[in-house]
Formats: C-alpha cells, structure tokens, sequence
C-alpha cells in the first residue's frame, strides 16, 4: 500500500456503489483538499471489506479505523474531525473485530491469519503494483526461477489443500494428473460461475484482489504444462468481470502474461468467458461444453478433465478460492498451510454468513471451526431476540439441520456427521421460518435449474416440488413424506451429474430434521411460521 | 405501420447487423465463440428473434439447431423483447428467507405484471434470477446491469419505480 501520512480505503463493491460510496468518497477527497490535506492523506478505492452496514464502510490506515458512513455530512465530519483534529470520530465508528479477526483468547496465534483474503479490502484491486507491493506476484517469481513443475506440484500436494468450490478432490492430484497427461496442448481453467445461493465469496476476492487468481493461474499453468486459460465468469457479476479484465491486462503490460514471463521461456495466455445464467456450469465437464459454446450439460465421467477436457485435451479446473490459496502457499511452505486447519482438511475457509443472522457478511477461519462459533462469535448471533430455528451449511445443495448439533466442526469430513462445507454457506433461519415451505423454495431452485438431461434430477425436483407444495398447503398425506425421502434417495443414487445426486442432500436432510413439523402440516396443524399458507383460510376453502 | 416508419426501422436494423458482422469477423477464428456473439447480439438488438438466431447461424457456419439449442438452454439470453428497465428479482435461498417474495407480490401489483411479462408502455419487465452473490444485503434487487437494491422492503417500491419513470 502507498503511504501517506494517513490512507483512507473507501469500500465500493457492486452494492455500496449505490450507497453513495464512489460520491462520499469524492466528497472525502474534496474536503481533505479544502482542508489543504492533500499531502497527509491518500483516499483510495478498495474492495469490499467483507461487512456490511447501512452505509459505506471507510478504513483510516495506520489507526486501523473503521468508519461507517451514512452521508455527506458524516465524511465532511470524518475530514474534520479525524484528520484535521486528529480525533476519532466515535460516533461513526464500527467494531473492527467483525471485520479483523483480532488475535486473542485462544492462544493459537497464527490461527486466524487470513491467507484469501489477506489483500482485499487493503489494496485498490485496479494497481497492479500495490499487489506487488504486498508480495504480489513473487510466488510467481519463484516458482518460474527456482522450481521445477514437479516440484510446484509436490508443494501444492504436500500442503494438502483441496477444492474450495464444493467437491473438496485433492488439489494437487488434479495438478499431478493434468501434468503426466501426454499431450502437448493443456488447458488450465478457472470456475467463477458462482452461482450456490448463499455465496458470494468468490466475488468478493475477483472484485477485491483479482491478481491473486491471475498470478495462481500461471502457477498451474507452468506446473502442468498449459499455455492458455480461461476464467469462466458469471454473465452477472460485472464487477468481478470489470475488474479481473482489468487485471488481465495490467499483468500483460508489464509481462507476467503472455509471452517469455520474466524471461524464463514460459508462455501463458489468459483469457474471460462469460457464463450465460445457468447453475449447471458451475460442474466443471458443463462449464467446459460452455467454453465450448455448446448448452452447458454435463459429460459422462471418466475420463475426468485431467485427463480428457476443453476440446479433447487435459484441463484443470479449479475454483476461485483455490487458487487464491496457491500464492500463499508457495510463499509460506506447504507445512503452514498444514499446520491451519485440521488433520484432513488443511488451511483456512471463507465462510459466508446470511439470513437471519447479525452480523452478514464474510469470515475467514480455519477449517475445522464449529458452526457454533461461526454463528455466535463471528454472526453475533440471532437478531431480534429471536430463537434460531433452522440451519443450512454448505450452500442451497448443504445439509439441513435442527439446533442439536451446532458444535460440529466444519471440514471435508464434517458431512459424515451431518453438517456439510460444501462452498462455505451458513444459512441462518429463525423461529419464524416454516421448514416446509423453505424446502419448496430450495427444491424449486434445483427443479429450474436441472438440465433435463437424465429422468432421475429432472422428474424428482419436479416431483418433489409438487409433493411439496401439496404439504404445504395442508393437503399432503404421511406416505407423501415418505415419497420424499424415497425421491431423494433414488436421486442420490442414479443421477447423471453432481446437480441431482446433491439435490437430494437437502431435501432428505430437511424432512428428517423436522420431520414433526411435516407431520403437522400434513395433519392441518396451525404453523404459525408459514409465510404464505394460513391454514384456517385454506381450511375454509376446502369445505 | 407506415411503410416510412419501417424502412426507419429496416435501415436501423442493417447498421446493428453490420456491427454484429464486424464483431464476428474479428473473433470467428476463436473456437467455441458462438456464447460470446450471442452476448454481443442480445446487448445490441436486446433480445435474440429467430431471425437474429438465423443471421448467427450463417455467418458462424453452424446449424440454426445448435444456436437455438444455446439460446433456450441459457437464461440470459431471450427470445422475447425485454423492457427498457428489466427489473431482476433474487430468488436465492437468502432472499427468500429475508422476504424476497413480498417484494416480488408488490412489483406485480405496481406494474400489472406477472413475471417474465413486459409492461404495456415497455418501460419495466420483471424477471427472477439465480442468487445474486449479494446475500448480506437479502433481500436484492438488480434493475438493468448495474443497479442494486439491498435489504429492499415492499414499501420502498414505488420510489424506486419512480425514479425509472421517465
């Protein structure tokens, strides 16, 4: 970061752009001129700092402040008063510990580094060089100067990271299989069709450090041999697509794509496709058939991408959030990245916190950390006084589950004991939320979004739907239920692609949980929880 | 329609068509670029008709089978014109939880449509999305590309059409 005397990072993402942020930080900049602060203050847009408020959230470096600004009045008070007095604007000040996480009580101080996110909300993600500055690109360096591509995989398979995006297939396995692949055209993809309900972690680290994907790519690309890339955006996130173009073409500027980088023989060309609104393409063999230009259906596996991918040939793919991992890793050494998390699940999380839930918004933890301490010490709880009711981890394809078993601990191995990590997802509901009727809006999801290609996904989410709304409508018989449990499992077991085998995760997971509450909507009990059903109305309706 | 008004409309469209053959001129040698024109197209004429799809088709040297097979399987592109503002509501899990659906109920009643309907005056049309990735501010609404509305109550609908209204 460029150092004045005082830095001031206005957040400006997708959503506080039109919470005035790019006007208050205009606004900001004026007054520190009027006040002839020009040479003590640098105002400087950055990411999203991963918290929301109301208003735009503002950081003063080296204070390490956190402002929450709601008008044009509170920046002219923050000029004022913080960089003219040199007071703290207590008023406007928020809490950083939900936005850092402070190293205390456990004693375990190297816990809570933050290895994604370490540079968003702390450099402008448009300035190549302030990436550079915070170690940016070095990673690179070294593994074009000093490493083998053997060598880069053995790192990458000895810090045990696996995939971010869901699956959670070792990642230096896929790296190891693309590389002894024997064909001299490779591919190296990244998947940023984000598109589980509930996450948005993967934009937040294109929209606040688009480098680190850029720089992690050519890593892979050298370690596996491929000279071209592709970063497969969704068609909606305009502002990761603006900024990791932008990114994309600072790095060729300066050589760190394209041909010869830094002179070390090594060619890679990178490249953006833009997803067209389809949830399918987040599987990577649907994705590819889209780079393809072709409907996104998923191909029959194996061969698997590493071996047979984009047009034939061998591909990694990965998501965001892994290679956003990889720079650090190379930098840090494979035992690091070990000695965070647990035993089989290496590293840290990016955890996204919504619903019903005080503080929304995004974490960094490592794996491992209980669904307990995600809700309660870094949600802050329930809001409203409100009784937490349902909770759904791993993204719209997660678990469900009742209140009983919050101390589990979220890793890989987590969904052996009910509670799955899938894309990071905690979903919050309160006591007000009908189970019912949220498993309708959750299977009408997968209904829409099933690709119709084999009968198991397409007729179950369909079927279930229907089933489903019939209950909710106090019309449902038990065995209907039943059917539902059956539905599921004959779509884990037969579906063609990961879409239908993972849809019924949640519908089996919710009705068990609450299966008393499907029982009482099937024996006409009031629920006094359901947003659209009142079950006197219905009840007259019917007679 | 006078025959005036159409030839307006005629010369308007074979400007768009020469665009879109500049566009495809320069990428057709890209494999796998039928996706991109397709955006191009859609940003340029605002929706995909057959015709376009057919004029697509020609000049990649490809079946009309395969690009209609693209348009249909894909929700962002459409075959049928779009408002001016295309209203987008989130129907994440998220969303659902914080009230997207009492959203959704007022912008019917608002603008007297169902959804994926276009108003009469063609200025609104109102679409449900997949999850947004905006799920702290639940429950959100985009209208046209750019803009987004968070932590949206039913009540704030009609300012918010207003400020649309020309």
């Amino acid at each position: 970061m460029r150092m004045k005397i005082q830095t001031v990072l206005v957040s400006v993402d997708s959503s506080s752009a039109l919470r005035g942020a790019r006007q208050f930080k205009k606004h900001i900049e004026e007054n520190v001129k009027k006040y002839q602060l020009s040479d003590m203050v640098e105002v400087l847009e950055t990411g999203s700092l991963g918290v929301y408020k109301d208003g735009v959230i503002v950081a003063v470096y080296p204070e390490e402040v956190f402002y929450e600004i709601n008008s044009t009045d509170d920046a002219e008070q923050l000029v004022t008063e913080h960089f003219l007095k040199g007071r703290i604007v207590k008023d406007l000040m928020i809490d950083k510990s939900v936005i850092k996480h402070e190293k205390k009580e456990t004693g375990k101080l190297d816990r809570e580094e933050r290895i994604v996110l370490k540079n968003v909300g702390v450099i402008d993600p448009g300035a190549i060089e302030e990436y550079i500055a915070r170690d940016g690109y070095m990673a690179l360096a070294k593994v074009l100067k000093e490493m083998k591509p053997e060598n880069v995989i053995d790192v990458v398979k000895k810090s045990n990271i696996r995939g971010r995006g869901g699956a959670g297939f070792p990642t230096g396995m896929k790296w190891e299989f693309t590389a002894k692949a024997d064909n001299p055209e490779k591919y190296v993809i990244c998947n940023a069709d984000e598109g589980e309900p509930g996450t948005f972690k993967d934009r937040l680290i294109m929209e606040g450090d688009p480098h680190s994907v850029v720089e992690a790519m050519t890593i892979a690309a050298y370690a596996v041999g491929a000279n071209k890339g592709y970063i497969y955006i969704r068609g909606e996130y305009y502002g990761s697509i603006d900024n990791i173009r932008k990114a994309i073409k600072d790095a060729y500027e300066i050589g760190l794509l394209g041909e010869d980088i830094m002179g070390s023989g090594f060619s890679f060309d990178l490249s953006v496709r833009l997803g067209a609104g389809a949830y399918i393409c987040g599987e990577e063999t649907a994705l590819i058939e889209s780079i393809e230009g072709r409907p996104g259906r998923p191909r029959l596996k194996p061969p698997y991408p590493p071996v047979e991918g984009l047009y034939g040939k061998p591909t990694v793919v990965n998501n965001v959030e892994t290679f956003s991992n990889i720079p650090w890793i190379i930098n840090n050494g494979p035992e690091a990245f070990k000695a965070l998390g647990t035993e089989g699940s290496s590293g840290t999380k990016v955890f996204t916190l919504v619903g019903n839930i005080i503080n929304r918004g995004l974490v960094e933890v490592p794996m491992g950390t209980s669904i307990f301490d995600l809700i309660y010490k870094y949600g802050g709880g329930i809001p409203n006084g409100k009784k937490l009711k349902i909770v759904q981890t791993g993204g719209t394809a997660g678990t469900f589950m009742n209140t009983k078993k919050l101390e589990i601990g979220l890793d890989y191995d987590s969904a052996k004991e009910g509670a799955s990590l899938g894309s990071g997802v905690i979903l919050c509901m309160d006591e007000d939320s009908c189970a019912v009727d949220c498993a309708k809006t959750v299977m009408e999801f997968f209904a829409h979004e099933s690709c119709g290609k084999c009968t198991p996904c397409r007729e179950g989410t369909r079927v279930s739907v229907k089933l489903l709304d019939k209950i909710s409508k106090g019309q449902g018989r038990e065995e209907e239920v039943e059917q539902l449990l059956m539905i599921a499992d004959v779509m884990e077991q037969t579906s063609f692609c990961g879409l239908g085998q993972s849809a019924a995760i949640p519908l089996r997971t919710i009705v068990q949980s609450f299966r008393d509450e499907f029982s009482d909507h099937v024996q006409k009990k009031p629920c006094n929880a359901c947003t659209f059903v009142e079950p006197k109305k219905k009840k007259r309706s019917k007679r | 329609m006078s025959t005036g008004e159409s030839n307006v409309i005629c010369a308007e469209h074979e400007k768009l068509y020469k665009t879109l053959d500049a566009f495809i001129e320069e990428v057709k040698d890209k494999p796998g670029v039928l996706i991109e024109v397709l955006h191009k197209a859609q940003e340029m004429f605002g929706y995909l008709p057959t015709e376009v799809q057919s004029h697509v088709a020609e000049r990649l040297n490809l079946p009309e089978s395969q690009v209609y097979g693209v348009v249909t399987f894909y929700n962002f592109f459409t075959m049928k014109p779009r408002g001016k503002h295309q209203i987008k509501i989130c129907l994440g899990t998220a969303c659902y939880v914080k009230g997207a659906e009492k959203v959704l109920d007022r912008f019917k009643e608002e603008l007297k449509v169902d959804m994926e309907e276009i108003t009469e005056d063609g200025n609104f049309s109102l679409h449900g999305v997949r999850c947004l990735g905006a799920c702290s501010m639940a429950p959100v609404v985009l209208i046209g590309e750019k803009d987004f509305y968070g932590k949206v109550t039913a009540n704030e609908i009609p300012k918010i059409l207003k400020k649309y209204r020309g």
